[in-house]
């Protein structure tokens, strides 16, 4: 649905299939307030034995997109399309029984407050065996030996006598320990991990996301790690997805996104940071605003209201991610001209104001949409237009809008320009509906 | 520059009882355990440590919100834990906290210009009601709330601006210090920094000392003038921020510094990281000797066992140990791990 051509996720660099590939995620929940676009339409793909690190504020999807893989988010409010193939499997599509056949063994996850996570009545121990006796068939007593071992795989000393002492008995990084001893107990070939480290002090941080590296070479799964912290992701994700508003606005490999980020808004995550390896005094600079409510979306690009380089178009156009130039595997869906925007990313780097860089912005040609739809907002169309730019939108738009661009974006575009203008009436597209 | 806090030798003991109805002590909680500091008029002075290392114990003595179990706690020349009544409450006037969980620090039956002129209601100043709404106003304005939003209940705010409201209502009373404990961990990575710069603007224009505590060596390093690392209710190495950043000495700040990933993958992958094992002891039965040598680096790998004996029978004391500064190690030793 997407544009495939542009946001198909990378395939494995020869060895076949990736073990997990998104494709054109969507998420959205019926509340009384209207429909929540939790999920907007991501695609990724992971190979296995790598790490790939989605990261983002509150509220932008990020958990949403990983608790789907594993169902978690079925429910009669709730709408999910796209697909999600793991191991030749489509997730979204897969019966409730066979999902829970691999829900634990082949796909576990990590939450982040392990407190709440662990069942308090229960020992560790019996919490570990269930989750064992839950996917093969093993005697108690040997699974009982396995929980030990787990409990030692994971670091945490005496595992015979914690076997049987119950979560509130552990500290904070032992629990969340034990939460990695369960989420490995079937060997699974992918581990999600929801801000494993959130909860934890930077030295326990430090001992968690080492075992994770360990373990994933050892056994070589997959890893999804869900962080604010750039710096939890710098160290150990491959591959990171940048999310906001329900959408991945940036992918590329941990290198390309801290060392050469083409979205604003990853530069203001990347700036918005103290940082022990800048100059100290160096002033943060926050992203003005809120992230915007899912279920009254900004229209055209979603970052437009807190974005310091917006221009007027961008009220309108809504970017697709487009790969950026020199590389094949670092996208972004961002309006401002690559030359723009790496001449803001040099600006930022070398401590230029932020008034300077806005004016580099706007000083620059007004963007080239070729490779974008422009659909045209009737209701803002003309209120927010400055006289020059009017031509610009009026020659393009109603051309794009009559195929001039390629058919899958146009579709696209078309349908989501038709949903946003009537959001919480619900009802858009085919499939079974919220009811 | 003058010192407006003074603190010597505090400790807190929490006591652990047994038994239902004649309760007997069997032993204390040793959240603070001797810890000497001083803030400087003007200066912020940062407090890092692990969960459970009394950070948060001891701003909570600093404003009497508990009694020390000994020690003594200067404020402005009048001795903290000596206040009653009437002096007490001057001496909350001039000393106002902004806790860490701006969710649960405001009343979210009150509206948020009842929560910030609370402290008006209580100390009995701008009687008038104009008078009092228009300082909340001023208040609001002055740390980037909308003064329109007066009516408005806490659950209509984000993170970040509940975090202003907490600030708002502590600066009210004009206060001279400020006790900020972890006043930016509840909030996002892109919220956080509109804080911390509201705090340092505030710092200026009003002149203010501050007590920052926080877990996050990064947002302590951009906000403090001093930094204090504790461990389990010990200073043990205290130093200018840029002293204890350049050149660490304590190996236990060597192995927090070395615990903080950078953002930057080339600089991550290329370090050498520290990383200590296990869990903090308890603080009801902490080990002999220096505290630390349970997870020390150089305790288990690099000493030999007579200079072991040191540590395992000695407790170090805060003092200068040819760093430069004052830190709580016998094989102390400066060296960069950033």
């Amino acid at each position: 649905m997407t544009t495939e051509t542009e946001t198909a996720p990378r395939t494995t660099n020869g060895s076949g299939q990736p073990l997990l590939s998104v494709e054109d995620l969507r998420v959205a929940f019926h509340t009384d307030d209207g429909v929540v676009h939790a999920v907007d339409g991501i695609s990724y793909s992971l190979e296995a034995g790598k790490t790939l690190g989605i990261v983002g504020e509150s509220g932008s999807g990020k958990t949403v997109s990983s608790l789907t893989m594993l169902g978690l988010t079925r429910s009669k409010r709730s709408k999910i399309q796209g697909r999600i193939m793991f191991q030749g499997e489509d997730m979204v599509a897969l019966e409730d029984n066979r999902l829970r056949r691999v829900r634990g063994n082949d796909v576990s996850m990590i939450f982040q407050d392990p407190l709440s996570a662990l069942h308090p009545f229960y020992k560790v121990g019996t919490q570990l065996i269930e989750a064992m006796q839950a996917h093969r068939s093993i005697s108690k007593s040997a699974a009982r030996n396995r929980a030990a071992e787990l409990l030692e795989l994971v670091g945490i000393p005496d595992p015979k006598r914690r076997v049987d002492q119950y979560p509130h008995e552990f500290s904070g990084g032992m629990r969340q320990r034990a939460m990695i001893a369960m989420a490995l107990a079937n060997e699974p070939k992918l581990l999600i991990a929801d801000e494993p480290t959130t909860a934890l002090d930077v030295t326990v941080q430090a001992q968690i996301l080492s075992l994770l590296q360990d373990l994933q070479q050892r056994l070589g799964t997959a890893i999804i790690i869900i962080t604010h912290d750039l710096g939890v992701v710098a160290e150990i994700a491959d591959d990171i997805c940048v999310m906001y508003a329900g959408r991945i606005v940036e992918r590329g490999s941990a290198e390309e996104i801290f060392h050469s980020p083409q979205h604003p808004y990853t530069w203001g995550l990347l700036s918005s940071i103290p940082r022990l390896d800048n100059p100290r005094d160096e002033e943060l600079v926050p992203i003005s605003g809120r992230p915007p409510s899912l279920i009254n979306r900004p229209s055209g690009c979603h970052f437009h209201p807190r974005c310091p380089y917006v221009r007027d178009a961008h009220k309108r156009v809504d970017p697709q991610l487009s790969p950026v130039d020199g590389s094949t595997e670092h996208v972004v869906a961002c309006l401002l001209e690559s030359s723009v925007r790496s001449r803001i990313w040099d600006g930022i780097q070398s401590g230029r104001d932020a008034e300077s860089l806005q004016r580099m912005a706007a000083a620059s040609a007004e963007p080239d949409y070729s490779n974008v739809a422009i659909p045209v907002d009737q209701e803002s169309e003309g209120s927010a237009l400055s006289p020059g730019e009017e031509g610009v939108v009026e020659s393009e738009a109603p051309g794009e809008r009559h195929g001039a661009a390629p058919p899958q974006t146009l579709d696209e575009v078309n349908r989501r320009f038709q949903e946003e203008r009537n959001p919480p009436s619900g009802g858009d597209g085919p499939g079974p509906g919220g009811g | 520059m003058t010192n407006i806090i003074e603190v010597r030798d505090l400790v807190k003991y929490f006591p652990i009882k047994r038994g239902v109805i004649f309760q007997r002590q069997v032993g204390a909680v040793k959240a603070v355990d001797g810890v000497s500091f001083d803030v400087k008029q003007g200066e912020t002075l940062g407090i890092v440590g692990e969960t459970g290392c009394g950070k948060s114990t001891t701003a909570r003595l600093l404003c009497r919100l508990m009694d020390p179990t000994s020690g003594s706690i200067m404020f402005d020349g009048r001795e903290v834990g000596a206040q009653k009544g009437d002096a007490l409450k001057a001496l909350h006037r001039d000393m106002q906290m902004v806790f860490q969980d701006p969710y649960s620090s405001l009343n979210p039956r009150k509206s948020v210009g009842s929560i910030i002129s609370d402290p008006f209601v209580i100390h009995g100043l701008y009687t008038g009601q104009g008078e009092r709404k228009r300082r909340v106003q001023d208040l609001m304005d002055r740390v980037g709330l909308n003064p329109e939003h007066y009516n408005r209940y806490p659950h209509e705010f984000s993170g970040g601006q509940r975090q202003r409201i907490g600030i708002a209502r502590a600066l009210a009373l004009q206060p001279k210090v400020l006790v900020l404990d972890e006043p930016v961990s509840a909030l996002d990575v892109s919220i956080q920094a509109g804080v911390i710069n509201l705090l340092e603007d505030l710092k200026n224009d009003f002149g203010l000392s501050y007590l920052f505590i926080a877990h996050d060596l990064s947002v302590v390093r951009h906000i403090s003038d001093r930094i204090a690392v504790m461990y389990l209710g010990r200073i043990i190495e205290i130093a200018d921020r840029d002293e204890l950043f350049d050149r660490p000495a304590h190996p236990y700040t060597q192995a927090l510094l070395s615990a903080i990933p950078l953002p930057d993958p080339r600089r991550e992958r290329a370090r050498q990281r520290i990383i200590i094992s296990g869990d903090v002891p308890s603080p009801a039965n902490p080990p002999s000797g220096c505290r630390f040598r349970t997870r020390c680096q150089k305790f288990a790998n690099v000493l030999t066992d007579s200079e072991r004996e040191l540590c395992l029978t000695v407790d170090p004391a805060l003092e200068d140990r040819g760093a430069g500064h004052l830190n709580a190690c016998h094989y102390a030793e400066a060296t960069s791990v950033l």
